[in-house]
């Protein structure tokens, strides 16, 4: 947990020389450190309370709080891995291969596909291009719930229902909106003299798509994709409608909330179980944090 | 968008004075091989998509070869076939080229969003005036029922209650504490905020589960409290709390969860709001002696108050189709239902599309101020470019 937060950069950005920083704000007095330490350990002590239990004997997860662990943290015999072996003999290494099957071609898909969009949207004339685009804008807020009977029905249809296909496009096409939006405002805001010199060479519209503005939208691009891959790693509502309870298919939001509904027998396996869930997801956060944080504040709507 | 340069096919697609005869014969021969290779490609990736899709379908076959499999088809694929029907459209006339070339570049991506997002909204729109398993016109006896029986009505207003807290305690959490780190020295201002947005990373689920262990509560005389808030009420000498079956504040136990997930973003978005008040302005009032607090109200609020409007209806939108938190911490039991829990239930457990489809109806009528709000933003921007 090294990595932070970028301080954005707007004060320098503005043309504010940084000096005048420190006089934002009078200096900081040991009441201000003090509330902000409480408030930071008061935000932790879920997940630190979670993670301690983790490691706890089964008996005493389900016997005692986990901070009486915490009273002597050096009396080695109460710490084991116990719980994470358990939890991953019981499905949850296959529900981690599961998730990573289901959230990485539904992190890929739409990315290819709403750059081009993004792209005639942003330097191409058609008719119709703003009402479409307008469309775009308004789609990103429509709930997912008004798409699931109809899209389950014509999965059903065609036998596609508990498939991975199924789960990929219906992700893609919920995280369109989105990614056309984000990715067609960063390129509208490249400089529109380096692309008309580049047609003055002769070059066309694919050639600049893929030579000149693909490279250049990188940035957004890994944006986006975090973004879109932590929500697909993290959705239980997709996956519990379209891949379904199977234990062979299950993801890992779906295996929990099964172990979950399993009440006090499973409470010991709970901690563990949640931190499989949660690792790949603080691992890809804290050290991308930065194109995260971009993505959110380009286009903090999602649909 | 209207100040926005737009390239047209054809308007430079040479030096001007090089007549167009000559440019043609220049690209002339490549033109064509590449258009016959497209062409012979383009039925050879339709016919790899098929029977990648047969063996995507078959469920013998090994997973992490099925995601190879996809992600190497679908993106060399997508790609050729947006470059095959590009090189195609190069041997259309000119000017029916420039038409359909910015269609190639949209329709894929509009293709998607009609099939996945606008033809369900219409259909769940039809599906809602029918009966419970769509054979029959019911008219609008899915909406009676929902407005009418209690359990609906609960739950819709759960889901308000829901939406006018949630987004505000983030918001005002989140306002709070991106104005205090702003005190303080960079590297402490960083590394709080992270922890503060960490569990933007956690899935509702997951975060559920981690709550189990808050809320967790023992009748007397069955063990210890492994739950946090019972363990410290029975130390200070209180009896335990089942919290999560105690009407009506259970509502707001669960929306405890959902704000401790979203106060870091709303923190994260004000917090570089903040830093983009003009520094001058602050400096000038104070100089002025303006106090702290009329600097904050009369300056940091107005000039980010569109940012704050921007937060707001974010996490209103996802207050407002947050099921999983519900649906795993109560199922919905003891007066906890909201909306789009009960529309999941409906549609899965009671096998009701009449009712289900209602409440989505209900759900996307709910949402369209912010809709409405977001277009406007949005074409405001547009007209500021």
């Amino acid at each position: 947990m090294t990595t932070t937060i970028d301080t954005p950069d707007d004060v320098t950005e503005s043309g504010e020389p940084e000096i005048y920083a420190p006089t934002r704000a009078k200096r900081a007095a040991f009441p201000v450190y003090l509330s902000v330490f409480v408030f930071t350990a008061i935000w932790m002590v879920p997940t630190v309370g979670l993670l301690v239990n983790s490691f706890r004997d089964p008996s005493d997860i389900r016997e005692s709080g986990w901070w009486t662990a915490l009273a002597n943290p050096f009396d080695t015999a109460q710490w084991t891995l116990d719980n994470y072996t358990r939890v991953l003999d019981e499905g949850f290494s296959n529900a981690f291969l599961n998730t990573l099957a289901v959230a990485i071609p539904s992190t890929i898909i739409p990315i290819m596909i709403a750059a081009f969009a993004a792209y005639a949207f942003a330097w191409m004339d058609f008719p119709g291009r703003n009402f479409l685009f307008i469309v775009v804008v308004g789609l990103m807020v429509v709930p997912l719930q008004m798409a699931l009977i109809p899209i389950l029905r014509v999965y059903t249809n065609v036998d596609l229902t508990g498939t991975y296909p199924a789960v990929w496009l219906a992700h893609a096409g919920f995280g369109l909106p989105l990614a056309v939006y984000l990715l067609r405002n960063y390129m509208g805001s490249l400089p529109g003299s380096m692309i008309e010199s580049a047609r003055i060479d002769g070059a066309d519209h694919f050639a600049i798509f893929t030579r000149l503005i693909l490279p250049l939208s990188v940035p957004v691009l890994a944006s986006f994709a975090i973004f879109q891959f932590l929500w697909t790693w993290n959705d239980y509502l997709v996956a519990l409608v379209f891949l379904g309870i199977d234990p062979d298919k299950r993801v890992l939001t779906v295996e929990l909330a099964d172990l979950a509904g399993r009440g006090e027998g499973a409470l010991n396996l709970l901690p563990a179980a949640a931190f499989v869930t949660m690792v790949l997801p603080l691992v890809v956060f804290f050290s991308l944090q930065r194109y995260f944080v971009r993505g959110l504040t380009a286009g903090s709507v999602k649909g | 968008m209207s100040e926005q340069p737009v390239l047209v096919d054809g308007d430079n697609l040479g030096p001007p004075s090089r007549p167009p005869e000559e440019i043609n014969q220049e690209y002339g021969l490549g033109a064509k091989a590449a258009s016959l290779v497209a062409a012979l490609i383009i039925p050879f990736i339709l016919v790899s998509f098929y029977f990648s899709f047969l063996f995507l379908k078959d469920e013998d076959a090994h997973k992490g070869l099925k995601v190879i499999l996809a992600v190497v088809v679908g993106t060399v694929g997508a790609w050729g076939l947006y470059w095959g029907f590009d090189k195609l459209i190069d041997r259309l006339p000119r000017a029916a080229a420039n038409a359909a070339r910015p269609f190639l570049f949209v329709g894929p991506a509009m293709v998607l969003l009609t099939f996945y997002l606008i033809y369900p909204a219409v259909n769940t729109l039809f599906l809602s005036l029918q009966n419970r398993d769509s054979s029959e016109f019911v008219g609008l006896d899915n909406f009676n029922t929902v407005f009418t029986e209690s359990q609906y009505q609960i739950g819709i207003r759960n889901s308000i209650l829901w939406v006018l807290v949630v987004p505000a305690a983030a918001l005002v959490i989140g306002f709070g504490f991106a104005t205090l780190v702003d005190q303080l020295g960079k590297k402490t201002e960083s590394a709080t905020k992270s922890m503060i947005f960490m569990p933007m990373a956690i899935s509702f689920v997951g975060a559920s589960v981690v709550f189990t262990f808050i809320y967790s509560f023992r009748p007397e005389g069955f063990g210890e409290q492994i739950g946090l808030l019972n363990a410290v009420k029975v130390g200070l000498g209180g009896e335990p709390t089942s919290w999560l079956a105690q009407q009506p504040w259970n509502n707001l136990y669960l929306m405890v969860i959902l704000i401790w997930l979203q106060t870091g973003f709303s923190m994260v978005i004000l917090s570089s709001a903040i830093k983009g008040v003009p520094i001058e302005l602050i400096e000038a009032a104070r100089i002025d002696g303006a106090s702290e607090w009329k600097v904050f109200t009369r300056i940091t609020i107005p000039t980010i108050k569109s940012t704050i409007v921007v937060v707001w209806t974010t996490v209103i939108i996802t207050v407002w189709k947050v099921f999983d938190i519900v649906w795993v911490m109560t199922g919905g039991r003891d007066g906890t239902q909201v909306v789009a829990q009960q529309m999941v239930q409906e549609f899965f457990t009671n096998r009701n599309n009449g009712v289900g489809a209602a409440l989505a109806v209900l759900m996307f009528i709910a949402i369209i101020p912010i809709l409405i709000i977001n277009i406007r933003r949005f074409k405001a921007e547009e007209a500021m470019r």
